[in-house]
């Protein structure tokens, strides 16, 4: 019970911390560039909502600091995010809300894929140790950590897409395609998917690999795996049932940790493939100085690495009764 | 024993570590090319990379050695001259996030008490909230980010899992008896902190180095490729930049993107060699065992049981 207060504390602190720094950034930032932005605002908003807008970015200059940011955290709490310049009149959640689906579908899968095959491959790396697939992997994944991203991404493209024409190279679907629930649309959603996933999935699998590896690794030398061994249990048994349960536990912990950095990551892909997802939208709105967009975006972000971490600390003291004694 | 024979020994041992270990011995000599070249990059270039005078979008040839760019810039002078920003950010920001990051782990770790509870706090919320997207919003007020613009941004969000990981150790150091030695010496504190507890966790440190500098380089990168960085400079970001929106892979120079790409990574891989070198130091347990060596110990032990 104490841990989860303690988690649940951390978790509202790093929320306001979160939700400060998006306050002070714009004020910090020498003469405030939303002041163009407000300009061309003017007439053409509602009073009310040009209000949240100057609270929210420190223009106009008629309220002291303290008040506008109680008002700017009373707005964001309230869910009022404020509304978007480049997809005018749209407000700003409804124009998140369409790329949401997108990026989800995207790096949940792919996340997961990532997280799966790496684990696998790391634990019967370490189980064999000092075969082929340990001498390879370690130093082949440590290359391909080094590759930026996007350029995995560039490369795909290139490969696959211009040079052998398997996939196509941009966007979530074909333009000619209408949105709607069918076989055929879901399946050029599908082949849209194919080379950004590989692209994330071939990025972050490695960290998950050696991860993995360095935990088994200790875990295998453990007495109760040779108390496994000595009663005869078979290979596949000890080495799933007992040692990579155990030696998974801190990937799980890394898993929330770790997505931040795939965020990260997906960001450039979806930004390289045009992929209509959260990422290509927050670089957009960095190009048409869309603030109130981008600031919401960076803020949606973070409220989904915090929860995601929130929840996989919970996950790990419910699995591993140690955390919850040492915390 | 002088000072000068410890130095001495020390280095030997260095030597040592790089002729035994393969994964170091290639990280240092990647790293050792690319800081030459980054420092004195006229040595390898004789193009101005700027200069758009030769003719545009040409293929491979002995005085283009990777063609030319749509707007007939010299592909490979341009990768030599963009060494020096990607080197000399990732030896900067590394740097500054090192001494960030032990002098607020290693504080928060001898203080004790209120001091570590906060100073832990505020590292593990800066260690959860997302980098890359607070790094865009901060660079995208900025209009082009200058280089230390750049540096100071990567530095911010670059510490704090170095001081989480230097902190724990230190922990483990704190009452150690010859610490506790130290202090019932009656020394100062600073002399307790410097002599006795951070030396023995130099490993640690120069692996905290490394990763701060590979997280330096593929973040720059990624910020100059987007066009946040100033694109006016010559950089393998900002090449990545131009040949994106010129759409180098669709128009037949593929070189042009793909290039930088390998530049990034070579750096990047020395890094993270050298990293994983120093992690094998540490960490005894992760040396890489041959099934030979493995067999005879395994014979030993059959020998003696």
């Amino acid at each position: 019970m104490r841990f989860l207060v303690r988690r649940l504390g951390f978790l509202l602190i790093a929320l306001w911390a979160a939700l400060t720094l998006n306050f002070f950034i714009p004020r910090l930032m020498p003469g405030n560039p939303a002041e163009s932005m407000m300009a061309t605002f003017r007439g053409h908003v509602n009073p009310a909502a040009l209000k949240a807008l100057e609270v929210a970015f420190g223009v106009g200059g008629h309220q002291s600091l303290v008040s506008s940011y109680f008002q700017y955290l009373g707005n964001t709490l309230r869910g009022n995010l404020g509304i978007s310049t480049s997809y005018f009149p749209l407000s700003v959640t409804s124009v998140i809300m369409k790329a949401l689906p997108w990026s989800l579908g995207l790096v949940g899968l792919s996340t997961v894929i990532g997280f799966i095959i790496g684990t696998a491959v790391g634990a019967v790396a370490a189980w064999r140790r000092g075969g082929k697939l340990d001498s390879i992997l370690p130093p082949t994944f440590i290359v391909i950590s080094a590759f930026p991203y996007f350029w995995v991404g560039l490369l795909a493209i290139w490969l696959f897409a211009v040079t052998l024409k398997w996939f196509p190279i941009l966007g979530g679907y074909s333009e000619t395609a209408t949105e709607q629930w069918s076989w055929p649309f879901v399946g050029d959603v599908l082949t849209h998917a194919v080379l950004p996933a590989f692209t994330i999935v071939i990025t972050s699998i490695g960290g998950w690999i050696l991860t993995m590896r360095n935990n088994m690794i200790t875990v295998v030398a453990e007495d109760y795996v040779k108390m496994a061994r000595a009663k005869g249990l078979k290979n596949q048994r000890i080495l799933w049932q007992y040692a990579g349960r155990n030696a998974m536990l801190p990937s799980l912990t890394g898993f929330a940790m770790s997505l931040g950095f795939v965020i990260s990551g997906a960001i450039l892909v979806e930004y390289v493939f045009n992929y209509p997802g959260l990422g290509f939208l927050l670089l957009q709105a960095v190009q048409t100085e869309d603030y109130p967009l981008m600031q919401s975006l960076f803020l949606l972000i973070t409220v989904a690495v915090l929860l995601a971490i929130f929840v996989s600390d919970i996950v790990t003291a419910v699995l591993d009764p140690r955390t919850r004694v040492r915390t | 024993m002088s000072r000068l024979r410890i130095l001495g020994r020390r280095l030997a041992g260095a030597g040592r570590f790089l002729r035994r270990d393969k994964k170091a011995m290639v990280g240092s000599i990647i790293l050792f090319i690319l800081v030459v070249v980054a420092i004195f990059p006229s040595w390898f270039a004789r193009d101005n990379p700027a200069a758009e005078i030769y003719k545009p979008g040409a293929g491979l040839s002995w005085s283009h050695v990777l063609g030319t760019t749509s707007f007939g810039q010299d592909v490979y002078s341009q990768l030599i001259y963009g060494a020096r920003q990607s080197v000399f950010i990732a030896l900067i920001v590394g740097a500054f996030c090192t001494v960030v990051s032990v002098a607020v782990g290693v504080t928060a770790a001898y203080s004790g008490g209120l001091v570590d509870d906060t100073l832990s706090l505020f590292t593990d919320v800066i260690l959860v909230i997302p980098t890359f997207p607070l790094i865009i919003v901060i660079t995208a007020y900025a209009k082009g980010a200058s280089f230390w613009l750049i540096v100071a941004v990567l530095v911010f969000t670059g510490w704090s899992y170095g001081a989480r990981q230097l902190r724990v150790q230190a922990l483990s150091l704190r009452n150690r008896d010859y610490l506790l030695a130290a202090k019932a010496r009656g020394e100062a504190s600073w002399y307790v902190i410097t002599v006795e507890l951070i030396p023995p966790m130099t490993s640690l440190i120069v692996a905290n180095f490394l990763s701060a500098a590979l997280y330096a380089v593929l973040a720059s990168a990624a910020l100059q490729f987007i066009g946040l960085g100033n694109i006016n400079t010559e950089s393998w970001g900002t090449m990545l930049y131009w040949a994106q929106n010129n759409e180098a892979l669709q128009t037949g120079l593929p070189l042009w993107a793909l290039a930088p790409g390998v530049a990034i990574a070579l750096l990047g891989s020395a890094l993270a060699l050298l990293n994983y070198a120093f992690d094998e130091v540490s960490n005894p347990a992760l040396r890489p065992v041959s099934q030979k060596k493995m067999r005879k110990r395994m014979k030993k032990l059959e020998v003696v049981g």
